[in-house]
């Protein structure tokens, strides 16, 4: 049909335009001030209300005036007037006098059996002759109904008078009556059940009908704590849609979902809706005292802080991480400074840090968390991106050095490591906290990144990386710190890092301080102290003697006890190769171009992605977690709000490929057969060479391949397009968007290597044809055979990939690149190796001995010092 | 049969041709202010009061319809779309609204049921009711949106009284035309509800909206389909579009109403866009093979002419559509459709 049909399943009715619903809009009508009162409609039609209800059954209005006076303004309106208008009054002259003002087809509100069937007949003919669509309220001569019988009782009764003299039984709306519910009185329990027991039952009685209702009288007995009150409302839809219920007057605003409501107060609720057990009142009476006085008082809030000063404003909007008015805001700040003669920069240093030092003790007493912090980030950024053009033409005027940061901070992540969310993160959380940052990005080579801390006086170097090669880039900075005299202190963060790692093999190359901040939260603590007059000393001493202690426990630990190679070979698990996986059903190279990302997003693994923003918990039980839960939320809601854009928008590309080629073990290698190209590659496992207890075995991933002849898949998946994106959040100054797509883009990349992983097993390779796996349990890694990537445990060599990626021309396939410490391009991309075998599993390679080593060396046909610094995180 | 029942049988075996305008005829005759005026004894000029002719000068107005009836016209409609209180005010003419009426019902009852004796054509009598001067939807006062110049009763009573007089003259049906203002044409239907509760019987409604620009929404702003949702409770015998434009601009709007309106569809355009003088100067044949191709896609029942058209337009229609099977009624969705300006549906 035409554009414009809206069409609806469940219809929300605005309740604004109603005195008996707005206090409001019965203040403006009583003043006679109908054009605000016409724009309180407006809103609600701007704001998605489908039907406009009007009500203006007040005691000291003269409602039939009222309501055409405001009817014919509101058709004066096309903004308004495009949608229907619910006349609704208990009168039938204020009913009549409105039909007459409007120019659609409305709905009437209401007619009753409460005066006799000759009153309700006549009103129904009327309505009938005048085009409008009736609620009829369940209400007869003898009252209105209660008990689910008399409902469906005096609904039946009306549907068949009114069918009787032709009124349109698609015109019909009944309103079965909501009554408060957990009043305290013993009757009134059942009132809920009652109404949507009702509404099914007239349903199916009443052919082409719809039923209506009143929400807020539900809720009466809990009036003054709205969080109970829409909790209520909320868990009554969500059960009486189902059953019938079609339209409900109601605030759509102050609707919670179903699913964010507090799990506790969403049974307590409906507990007493359903009428779930004896006591569910008195449960939900003593639970409500809990979230007595919370609600309103935020709600008072986000109606007020627009009404503060400018400086409490901007407090409130980087603590809240609201950025709509915070140019606006801070452009009221600079002005008045401004007429005060004081200078832009002072907004900074002001109200600005003011704001963000809230923000910094909040963080740093665990009541906010990362995804906040960084939304305080964004509105900050946004802020100073307005300040600086007025700082900028001052320059010339002022003395340089005036402007006072806390200290200043060069940060990268390493040569050869492409990953940053992480050292992004610290960035935000640094600058929030009055720091001078300068990011230089990623792989970053050392000469960089001093020439920049040396040019830029700077207070200190972070330095990030996630892949293991990383950490010895990491060692080569602090070197060439060293060599080139330098004192500064140097910061180490990243997946990989670790205090032991730091303490052994960093801290020993750089005279100056060097410090391993565990994940961003400590960052700000760590550079304060550093740069404290009082505290540095201590605190470089005391980490200083804890990493010489942490030195010290390893020299004299008894490491764990290695077994020669010799002997851990000896100890490899015995495979049955009899129950090797049958040849591939399509062997060889397949590529995807563009794998939907529609299909990927079943395949999503949320934990991860929480913890990227330190949010700790598994998924979904971390978004009720009583600490972190409330940020876990609005994150999660934040980035399926962006999930939805990157897949209807495209904004990014799957591209992956998968090979399954003949094999045979040799020893601790795998010997790959390319028929075709006449050739063999030669993959070099490691083996576990810890001494092991009991039974277990000395595992090596070859062990999984039979030396009689085999097959053996290798993948390499990215996730392309995301750059683009993620410069233009950052020319906007919203890190936020920034971090959260490139945490999506690691989830779409994960949940590639699942979803071929399953298309390799299932149809590919097929050696699990009939497998059927919730993503759970693909999470849970319960199917058959394993992906083990090169850089991970079970396959530690990183240097292994670009055998891999030449075995798939992944560049060619797939789009991706290798850095030189083997990190892949696209960052959001993963690779590994299928092993079909049942048996196969993943471990941990864990340290090696020298043998090993010069023993892999051998095999992969490398020197000795290179595959040492290819092995170092399992060396000694 | 009742007339519904008529034209319903009727219109399901062929196209059904509807007459043309009176006014341009009207003017072609020349009348003098006397002659307009007859021996009423108004004291007002009667000059162009087209209307007040049904009953001075009923001889040229039998003419007219006579001219349409040969053309192949079954659908003739009376000439007095301002013949109601409001619009005969302007020539101090409100006290002969009912003789008016009753007289311009009775010429064109007489010519038809003369023309059916002669060839046994089954032909029907429209009572027309313009949509008055006066809207009930908006202000003639910019300062003051709210104003209206007259209440929904007083124009539910003008209609009353109007459509009363056309029963009287002997009407079928009663044309509802040229509806620019909604909320007029809900008080129109408001006034014939009353009137067959009062005369006991069905008075069957043709109503007929026209389109004020082209995006397809009339003078009160209500799209084509949201007019069909608010005045479907008058169970029309037919729906459609009259004026408004030429055929050409009509046709989105036609295949629109005629998708959704489970009742008989019936189009009545002008003969094409006004030149630079004012005057229509579409051809017959232009015309015709514009409505044609709405016949041929099975979107028409009843086809005519409004301003600009003369009886050789409605000729050329009635040849080119003959043989050309007419629109099937088609079966109304379910579920409830409210609107406001613009159409609402809520799912059955």
């Amino acid at each position: 049909m035409t554009d414009n049909l809206s069409s609806a399943r469940f219809v929300n009715i605005g309740e604004r335009t109603n005195v008996t619903g707005s206090a409001r809009f019965k203040k403006l009508v009583m003043a006679g001030d109908y054009a605000a009162a016409v724009e309180v409609a407006r809103q609600q039609v701007e704001n998605g209300a489908q039907v406009v209800d009007v009500n203006m059954d007040e005691g000291l209005l003269d409602a039939v005036e009222a309501m055409t006076t405001f009817l014919k303004l509101i058709a004066a309106e096309p903004d308004i007037a495009r949608v229907p208008v619910m006349i609704d009054s208990s009168k039938w002259e204020v009913i009549e006098a409105g039909i007459k003002c409007v120019s659609g087809k409305p709905i009437v509100n209401s007619i009753s059996m409460k005066e006799g069937e000759e009153q309700f007949l006549e009103h129904a003919r009327k309505c009938m002759d005048y085009g409008a669509a009736v609620v009829v309220m369940a209400f007869d001569e003898t009252g209105q109904a209660d008990t689910k019988e008399r409902k469906v009782e005096i609904c039946k009764r009306a549907y068949e008078l009114l069918t009787g003299i032709g009124f349109p039984p698609e015109d019909v709306i009944f309103d079965p009556n909501i009554f408060a519910v957990a009043t305290g009185i013993e009757e009134h329990d059942r009132y809920g059940l009652d109404f949507i027991e009702a509404a099914r039952e007239i349903k199916a009685a009443c052919p082409h009908v719809h039923i209506s209702g009143g929400l807020s009288n539900l809720s009466f007995s809990f009036r003054g704590n709205e969080t109970v009150r829409r909790a209520m409302h909320s868990v009554f839809l969500y059960h009486a849609i189902p059953a019938g219920l079609d339209m409900a007057i109601v605030n759509a605003g102050q609707l919670d979902v179903y699913d964010a409501i507090a799990p506790e107060l969403r049974d307590a609720c409906e507990d007493v809706i359903l009428m779930r057990r004896p006591d569910a009142t008195e449960r939900l009476i003593a639970l409500a005292e809990s979230y007595k006085g919370k609600d309103p008082k935020a709600d008072k809030e986000a109606a007020e802080w627009r009404s503060w000063p400018v400086e409490k404003r901007l407090e409130h909007a980087l603590v809240k991480g609201i950025d709509a008015d915070v140019v606006e805001d801070t452009e009221e700040a600079r002005s008045a400074f401004a007429a005060e003669g004081r200078r832009p920069i002072e907004v900074i240093e002001g109200p600005l840090m003011d704001g963000m030092n809230v923000v910094g003790d909040l963080f740093g007493s665990g009541k906010m968390f990362l995804p906040q912090v960084v939304k305080s980030a964004r509105v900050m950024k946004k802020a100073v991106a307005h300040l600086i053009p007025f700082i900028e033409a001052e320059k010339d005027k002022l003395a340089p050095e005036d402007r006072k940061a806390k200290g200043k901070i060069v940060m990268a992540t390493v040569k050869g490591d492409v990953h940053d969310i992480g050292k992004n993160i610290v960035g935000v959380v640094l600058q929030c906290n009055g720091y001078d940052v300068v990011d230089l990005g990623v792989m970053v080579p050392w000469d960089r990144i001093l020439q920049t801390a040396k040019d830029g006086n700077a207070d200190m170097i972070g330095l990030s990386g996630l892949i293991t090669p990383s950490l010895d880039e990491m060692v080569t900075v602090a070197e060439e710190m060293q060599r080139a005299g330098m004192t500064m202190p140097l910061l180490i963060g990243g997946a990989t890092t670790s205090k032991v790692h730091t303490a052994l093999k960093i801290d020993p190359a750089y005279e100056g301080p060097v410090i391993h901040v565990l994940d961003a939260s400590r960052a700000v603590g760590v550079a304060s102290r550093l740069l404290s007059d009082t505290q540095c000393e201590g605190f470089v001493t005391e980490t200083a003697a804890d990493y010489a202690h942490v030195r010290d426990v390893r020299a004299g630990k008894t490491a764990s006890v290695l077994l020669s190679l010799e002997d851990a070979r000896s100890n490899a698990p015995a495979i049955d190769y009899s129950d090797k996986p049958a040849p591939p059903l399509q062997p060889g190279i397949h590529s995807f171009a563009d794998w939907p990302l529609a299909d990927l997003v079943e395949y999503f693994d949320w934990t991860p992605f929480f913890r990227a923003w330190e949010l700790a918990g598994t998924y979904p039980s971390v978004l009720d977690d009583e600490v972190v839960g409330e940020s876990a939320r609005q994150l999660f809601a934040d980035a399926q709000a962006m999930l939805e854009k990157i897949v209807a928008e495209k904004w990014l590309t799957a591209k992956g490929v998968c090979g399954f080629w003949p094999c045979a073990r040799d020893g601790d290698d795998v010997e790959i057969h390319l028929a075709e190209e006449e050739r063999h590659v030669r993959l070099p496992f490691l083996r576990q060479q810890v001494r092991k207890s009991r039974d277990r075995a000395n595992f090596c991933l070859a062990d999984f391949i039979d030396p009689a002849g085999d097959w053996i898949g290798g993948f390499a998946v990215g996730i392309h397009g995301a750059e683009p994106h993620s410069e233009r959040f950052r020319a906007a100054h919203d890190d936020y968007s920034d971090i959260l797509l490139k945490a999506l883009a690691d989830r779409f990349a994960e949940a590639f290597a699942e979803a071929l992983h399953r298309h390799a097993r299932t149809t590919l390779w097929g050696y699990a044809e009939g497998e059927q796996l919730t993503n759970e349990a693909l999470i849970k890694e319960q199917y058959r055979g394993i992906r083990p990537a090169p850089g991970y445990p079970a396959c530690p060599d990183h240097s292994l990939k670009p055998i891999l990626f030449d075995l798939l021309d992944a560049g060619g396939n797939a789009g991706l690149e290798l850095t030189e410490s083997f990190a892949m391009l696209p960052t959001a991309a993963v690779s590994g190796f299928y092993f079909g075998h049942p048996e196969s599993e993943y471990f941990g390679v864990a340290r090696i001995g020298r043998d090993q080593v010069e023993d892999y060396a051998a095999r992969r046909g490398a020197d000795l010092s290179t595959t040492e610094r290819w092995l170092r995180p399992n060396l000694d | 049969m009742t007339a519904r029942e008529r034209l319903l049988a009727e219109a399901a075996k062929r196209i059904l041709i509807k007459d043309g305008p009176y006014g341009t005829a009207i003017q072609r005759a020349k009348l003098s202010a006397d002659d307009y005026a007859g021996d009423t004894g108004l004291s007002q000029d009667q000059k162009g009061n087209n209307d007040l002719v049904n009953l001075t000068q009923p001889a040229l107005i039998r003419q007219v319809c006579d001219s349409y009836i040969d053309a192949g016209a079954h659908v003739l409609a009376t000439n007095t779309f301002n013949a109601n209180r409001i619009s005969q005010a302007d020539y101090g003419a409100e006290a002969l609204v009912r003789e008016i009426n009753v007289s311009a019902a009775q010429v064109i009852r007489e010519a038809v049921d003369a023309a059916t004796a002669r060839d046994g054509v089954v032909r029907y009598v429209a009572g027309a009711v313009g949509p008055t001067n006066k809207t009930l939807s908006l202000s003639p006062d910019v300062e003051d949106p709210g104003f209206r110049e007259v209440t929904f009763d007083e124009v539910k009573d003008v209609y009353r009284e109007q459509a009363a007089a056309l029963v009287e003259g002997g009407v079928d049906f009663i044309l509802v035309e040229t509806v620019f203002d909604t909320l007029n044409c809900k008080a129109a239907i408001m006034a014939v509800k009353e009137l067959e509760r009062e005369l006991g019987h069905e008075l069957p409604l043709m109503l007929s909206l026209t389109l004020t620009d082209l995006s397809g929404r009339n003078l009160s702003g209500h799209t084509v389909e949201a007019f069909w949702y608010t005045v479907r409770h008058a169970r029309p015998a037919t729906i459609g579009l009259n004026c408004s434009f030429g055929a050409e601009q009509l046709r989105p709007h036609v295949q629109l109403l005629s998708g959704i309106a489970d009742t008989l569809l019936m189009v009545y355009p002008n003969a094409g866009l006004p030149n630079e003088l004012g005057e229509y100067d579409e051809a017959p044949e232009q015309t015709a093979a514009l409505v044609k191709s709405w016949a041929e896609s099975g979107r028409a029942n009843i086809l005519g002419g409004c301003c600009g058209s003369t009886p050789e337009h409605i000729a050329a229609i009635a040849q080119a559509v003959e043989g050309v099977a007419p629109r099937r009624i088609p079966k109304a969705p379910e579920g409830t459709r409210l609107a406001g300006l613009e159409p609402f549906t809520m799912a059955a």
